[in-house]
């Protein structure tokens, strides 16, 4: 069965965090090494995509504790697996193999249980976060005209990562996080170049990230205003995560789910963060939130972002299976 | 199957084109083919100027902007991508969405890389034939755009009914089947061509235009109609009278015929219905081709109306306006520089002193009470505002109070609210905001200041008959206070509405524990732009009782709801909390450089303005945003950039005149943990003077002192640790020796005469300034103080080398938690800190009854040095720890339940 077969009849679960769950391991210097990077100039503490080539049994067990927990989908180890991304710890060589092994031990346990359990069949989705550059803003407060990325910069690393997930057997691909739109409609330019070369389609899913209260991304652009500059790609979702709880997303989640020609998807923190940046809302109060999504019959794909874990997912896994998905109203 | 063929475009804003939809207007001014003004800013550079027409073009009503750089004399590529970039960084502009237009390929494909939303491209056409056509298409497909299709193949242009048809139909077809782009985003321009150029042959001009656009329509599905309008009048340059009533008359069949949108001037229109019957008639004739001497007759018409046509009056002048007008901008734009002269003019010009303000000042608060109600005024504009408001009511005072006498008392105020930071408490920032914004709109405010018991709030609303308390606090205890005053008002039968408000109030706790014991109305007022409609409503009469009604259901709903989520918290017993504490490793504990205290006498403030934090100054003015991008906001962005400026000009003057004086006192103690208590060895009389160092320390005459700590009992995730603060600090036990810091700073002392100058002037906006940035300043001490003592005065990291920016964001090891804050919520603690400290003499630094620190401008804490230790939230706490913690305290239940209210985990 495919995906878009399944998300007809249920919702779908997506994973939680994979920052929060690396935390739990108190990992040295040392750990985001191997004998090739053993002489590495720079300091590589905290590259977590690198973990996929240095730990490859971090990530998986991760990958394997959320599917236990009840997701469909996990996403690869690659946020922040872009040459642009890397570069922060001049990693650019790197980025290919950080893509082909983030997603081919995503696929390994993927494959792993769903020989376990066939009759629920598990996918693995290319996570293609934001970059840490913005196309549409100025880091420059004196010069609102300067830009740190261009949009060409942003299709060649957005075609290198995706090239090289789909190599390593990913399902689907999900750009996720996007405060900017500018650099989603890159990545869906460079994806949508891929797959003429490839000459094949693979799903994408969207994911944008609301900022503030406001509403807004954070390159300014309402729910809606996002929503219409995503669209012309034919997607298999269009939703949204991160920066917000889930109880000050859903005004946004009821306008994405008003007008999306698409499956709905969210995946919000885990509330918001406390005094100190932690996210400390428990799995039984975040499902509970969440269940308010399904009632609405706003959403199709459900998961977690910053701050949750395995418990999150299946406190929010056991509550979903009561609701039936959101029905597409709107034609493309 | 019903096709969705709506055109939804978006800049920050969607813009969604339905059947439904009316005309959408293209602002065509930045256009540098169209408007030698544009290409004259263009050329020389000037990309501010040329901002400000698109601006003006989106404040006059244009939905979409058209951007043309195609001139020989500029770089094209290079112009349009300098112009849209600088458009993102103008919300006010960037909120429509634009269209891209050229007649060169690079052009438009350059533009397309830099715009986020769903834009318009404008041209493609058939000209250079189908294979560049489908070409082009793909990519602007591929881009998500809409396009515009000029109906021009490689025979040439459009410029008949058949050839327009024939045209649009094959490209139609060429796009929806080749290329498969959506038919709704699909826009024709049918091509607007002058008429009444004399030429027979023009004469159908206008209703070939009207009958291809009705064909389209009726049959390519989903296809839109734009064009370019001015065309049309061509021949009548110079006359605007004809051309207006041309474009209007025009634009009335066009989108009776089913144009969607079309790039107009809308200064270059007049209404169809008031064009000149006459004029109508002629103009009519020509575009339907009614008559043969259609031209001839509009033409020798077009001579007796030659006028100068609408023309827009811009007058920034606006010191030669009437002086209500003069009043009423002052007041709106914040200047004060002739407040006084024009009150004068106003007061004589008016009969009372007292019809000045209910009638020009009035007249102008209302306009910025509407504009920060709607979010398009903020709060440092208001403030400003009120400033004016003030200086020209203290100008009128004289006048008026010589008025009464003649006449008799005679109240103008919309109300009367009594305003108090309540006892033990002395913070007022926000409560200072929120009289400012309430006196703005009309209300007498009798604040009554800081730290004032129940009885003298109490007895002052009942002299003064005010009709609304409002209660402000910013530390925990004050929760308590509140409840007081509450029960107090009940006890005594009053029915007066009460406010409450402060950074440490909340819905929960005004509703669960306030409300309930006052039979009056109890609301609670999250900032000060919600405060005005809640007074409006309590203190009109007819309102008034269908508000307290509804105040109160809401809350006893909540109180319901709020029952019934508690039961879904769960905890953790004491026990197994302590089980899985943190256990953190101490074999790296660092011997302080001294024992004892250390006084830091007046620190250089130049030093302390580096290390300022600005985001908290923005959001104590209620402007959200991180700083620095914050001053670069789309919306808030040009206020911050004012507030920020004004702050810096007083922090010129307080560093320069030494207005204000940082102080503080740090100390350094042996301390060892035993469980959830740090007990430190302290010395019997610990003076600045003759600190220790570590080896006379031994000979020293010690006592001990036993700090108090609470542990986190929310439930969590199997392997997560419950914290507590001891855990950061080595366990008796251990035999290993450990040691604790503690400081209090702050940059409060001598605050007090400023705060009074500014006051006295009426400056309100200065006065709050002033607290905020000492805040700041005491903020920056801590910070700055907590560095020295990690790189020295401890000396536990001394090779530490971090940015401000690091600093900023705690890159650090070690932390400063502060008690009254989450990771030791008892405010009770800052007793001992202080005692140890002897921070009242030493820092200048008194704490109220309930701990409040006085000058408020002051922070206070203990230091760990432990690199793993980290900040965290105690949260809730179940009953056990409380009686566990009232034993430790040697207090009783009772009382750590008054005092720990905010943190129990269950009803009492």
């Amino acid at each position: 069965m495919n995906l878009t077969d399944i998300l007809k009849q249920r919702i779908v679960i997506l994973d939680g965090a994979m920052g929060t769950m690396i935390q739990r391991h108190t990992l040295e210097e040392a750990d985001f090494r191997n004998e090739a990077l053993k002489d590495h100039p720079h300091p590589l503490k905290g590259d977590n995509d690198l973990l996929s080539i240095t730990r490859p049994d971090i990530i998986k067990d991760i990958h394997r504790q959320y599917f236990e927990a009840g997701a469909d989908i996990v996403e690869t180890n690659t946020f922040s697996g872009t040459t642009i991304a890397q570069a922060d710890y001049h990693l650019e060589h790197l980025v290919d193999d950080i893509n082909y092994y983030s997603a081919k031990i995503a696929r390994e346990v993927a494959d792993e249980m769903t020989a376990k359990e066939p009759h629920k069949p598990r996918f693995v989705a290319g996570a293609m976060g934001p970059t840490n550059r913005t196309a549409s803003l100025s880091p420059d407060v004196n010069d609102p005209g300067y830009r740190a990325v261009t949009f060409d910069q942003l299709v060649a690393a957005y075609k290198q990562q995706a090239a090289k997930l789909i190599e390593g057997g990913v399902d689907v691909l999900l750009i996720e996080t996007i405060f900017d739109t500018l650099n989603a409609k890159a990545a869906l330019y460079a994806v949508d170049l891929l797959f003429e070369e490839l000459g094949k389609h693979y799903p994408v899913m969207i994911s944008g990230t609301i900022t503030d209260a406001s509403g807004r991304t954070l390159s300014g652009q309402t729910t809606e205003a996002f929503l219409i500059s995503m669209q012309h790609a034919p997607l298999l979702s269009i939703g949204l995560n991160c920066a917000l709880g889930a109880s000050a997303l859903r005004p946004y989640l009821q306008i994405m789910a008003a007008n999306s020609p698409y499956f709905v998807s969210a995946y919000p923190n885990a509330g918001l963060p406390n005094e100190f940046g932690q996210y400390d809302e428990s799995p039984h109060a975040m499902a509970k939130q969440v269940e308010e999504f399904c009632k609405e019959g706003l959403v199709n794909i459900l998961g977690g972002c910053c701050g949750t874990t395995p418990d999150h997912i299946k406190a929010i896994a056991d509550m979903a299976k009561n609701y039936k998905p959101r029905m597409i109203s709107v034609t493309a | 199957m019903n096709k969705d063929y709506t055109l939804r475009l978006s800049g920050l804003e969607p813009l969604v084109i339905t059947k439904e939809t009316n005309f959408v207007n293209v602002g065509e001014r930045t256009n540098v083919t169209g408007s030698k003004m544009f290409l004259r800013l263009i050329r020389e550079g000037n990309f501010e100027e040329a901002l400000a027409v698109a601006r003006q073009q989106v404040e006059g009503g244009a939905q979409i902007i058209d951007i043309n750089m195609d001139e020989g004399m500029i770089d094209g590529v290079e112009s349009m991508v300098r112009f849209l970039h600088l458009i993102g960084s103008e919300p006010d502009i960037s909120k429509v969405p634009v269209m891209i237009d050229s007649s060169r390929w690079e052009i438009i494909e350059a533009g397309l890389k830099c715009v986020q939303g769903k834009c318009v491209v404008n041209s493609i056409s058939l000209k250079a034939g189908e294979e560049e056509f489908v070409r082009q298409a793909k990519i602007v497909k591929r881009f998500g755009a809409a396009v515009i299709v000029m109906l021009f193949d490689e025979v040439g242009q459009a410029d008949n009914f058949e050839r327009r048809i024939e045209i649009a139909e094959r490209a139609y077809r060429i796009l929806t089947e080749k290329v498969h782009f959506p038919a709704g985003d699909i826009i024709f321009d049918p091509n607007i061509f002058p008429v009444a150029t004399g030429m027979e042959e023009h004469r159908r001009n206008a209703i070939d235009f009207f009958e291809g656009t009705k064909w389209i329509k009726d049959n390519l599905p989903g296809a839109k109609i734009s064009g370019g309008v001015s065309n049309v009048s061509f021949s009548f340059r110079g006359n605007d009278k004809v051309r207006e009533a041309m474009h209007s008359a025009f634009l009335y069949h066009a989108i009776k015929n089913g144009m969607d949108m079309g790039i107009v001037n809308p200064s270059q229109l007049e209404v169809y219905d008031e064009i000149d019957k006459d004029l109508l008639e002629h103009v009519e004739d020509v575009l339907l081709d009614r008559r043969e001497d259609a031209t001839e007759r509009l033409l020798e018409y077009a001579e007796k109306v030659k006028g100068k046509g609408k023309e827009k009056v811009i007058d920034d002048e606006w010191r030669k306006k009437p002086v209500e007008e003069r009043l009423s901008h002052a007041l709106i734009k914040g200047i004060v520089e002739f407040v006084e002269a024009d009150t004068e003019e106003a007061r004589q010009k008016y009969a009372k002193p007292l019809e000045v303000i209910e009638g020009p000042l009035m007249a102008g608060m209302n306009v910025v009470g509407d504009l920060f109600g709607s979010g398009k005024m903020f709060l440092p504009q208001v403030v400003k505002s009120a400033r004016v408001m003030k200086k020209s009511v203290a100008y009128l005072m004289p006048f008026m109070e010589e008025e009464k006498r003649k006449s008799g008392d005679h109240s103008t105020s919309q109300g009367k609210i009594l305003m108090a930071t309540v006892k033990g408490d002395v913070h007022d920032i926000g409560k200072n905001i929120v009289g400012v914004v309430l006196a703005c709109n009309n209300y007498e405010i009798i604040d009554i200041g800081v730290m004032v018991p129940a009885e003298k709030i109490l007895e002052t609303a009942v002299r003064e008959k005010v009709d609304v308390i409002g209660l402000s606090g910013l530390i925990t205890p004050s929760l308590d206070e509140m409840v007081h005053v509450a029960k107090e008002m009940e006890r005594l039968g009053m029915t007066i509405p009460l406010l409450i408000g402060g950074a440490t109030t909340s819905r929960a706790h005004t509703a669960v524990k306030i409300d309930p014991v006052y039979s009056g109305a109890v609301v609670h007022v999250l900032d000060a732009s919600k405060g005005v409609p809640v007074v409006q409503s309590l203190v009109s009469p007819e309102l008034r009782e269908d508000t307290k009604k509804r105040f109160k259901a809401e809350y006893e709903q909540f109180r319901i709801d709020y029952k019934n989520r508690r039961k879904d918290k769960n905890f953790v017993d004491l026990r197994k909390a302590r089980e899985n504490k943190f256990k953190a490793t101490f074999n790296n504990i660092v011997e302080p450089a001294f024992l004892g205290n250390k006084v830091l006498e007046d620190y250089p403030l130049e030093e302390l303005r580096k290390r300022i934090d600005w985001t908290p100054f923005f959001s104590t003015w209620e402007l959200a945003g991180k700083y620095p991008a914050i001053l670069e906001d789309k919306i808030i962005g040009v206020e911050a950039k004012k507030l920020f400026i004004d702050a810096n000009q007083l922090l010129d003057k307080v560093i320069k005149e030494k207005l204000l004086k940082a102080k503080g006192v740090i100390g350094f103690y042996k301390a060892n943990a035993v469980g959830d208590d740090i007990i430190i060895e302290t010395f019997d009389n610990p003076s600045p003077e003759s600190h220790l160092s570590p080896k006379s320390q031994k000979t020293a005459a010690t006592k001990t002192q036993t700090f108090h700590f609470l542990r986190q009992q929310n439930e969590k995730a199997a392997d997560q640790p419950y914290f507590c603060l001891a855990d950061f600090i080595a366990p008796k036990t251990s035999g290993i020796q450990d040691y604790i810091g503690m400081f209090a700073v702050t940059a409060g002392i001598g605050i007090e005469p400023i705060i009074e100058a500014f006051e006295k002037n009426h400056d309100d906006y200065n006065s709050i300034m002033i607290k905020a940035l000492a805040d700041r300043l005491a903020e920056a001490f801590a910070e700055k103080m907590h560095e020295l003592v990690r790189t020295e005065y401890w000396g536990y990291a001394k090779g530490e080398n971090l940015t401000e920016e690091e600093i900023i964001k705690e890159k650090y090891d070690g932390i400063r938690p502060a008690p009254g804050y989450p990771a030791c919520p008892d405010h009770t603690e800052k007793g001992k800190l202080f005692e140890i400290l002897n921070a009242e003499k030493l820092a200048g630094i008194s704490l109220t009854e309930n701990f409040a620190m006085y000058p408020t401008a002051a922070v206070s804490g203990f230091y760990f040095a432990n690199a793993q230790s980290k900040y965290f939230a105690v949260g809730k706490i179940a009953k056990d720890q409380v009686e566990d913690y009232a034993s430790r305290k040697g207090e009783s239940i009772e009382w750590v339940e008054k005092w720990m209210a905010p943190n129990l985990g269950y009803d009492n």
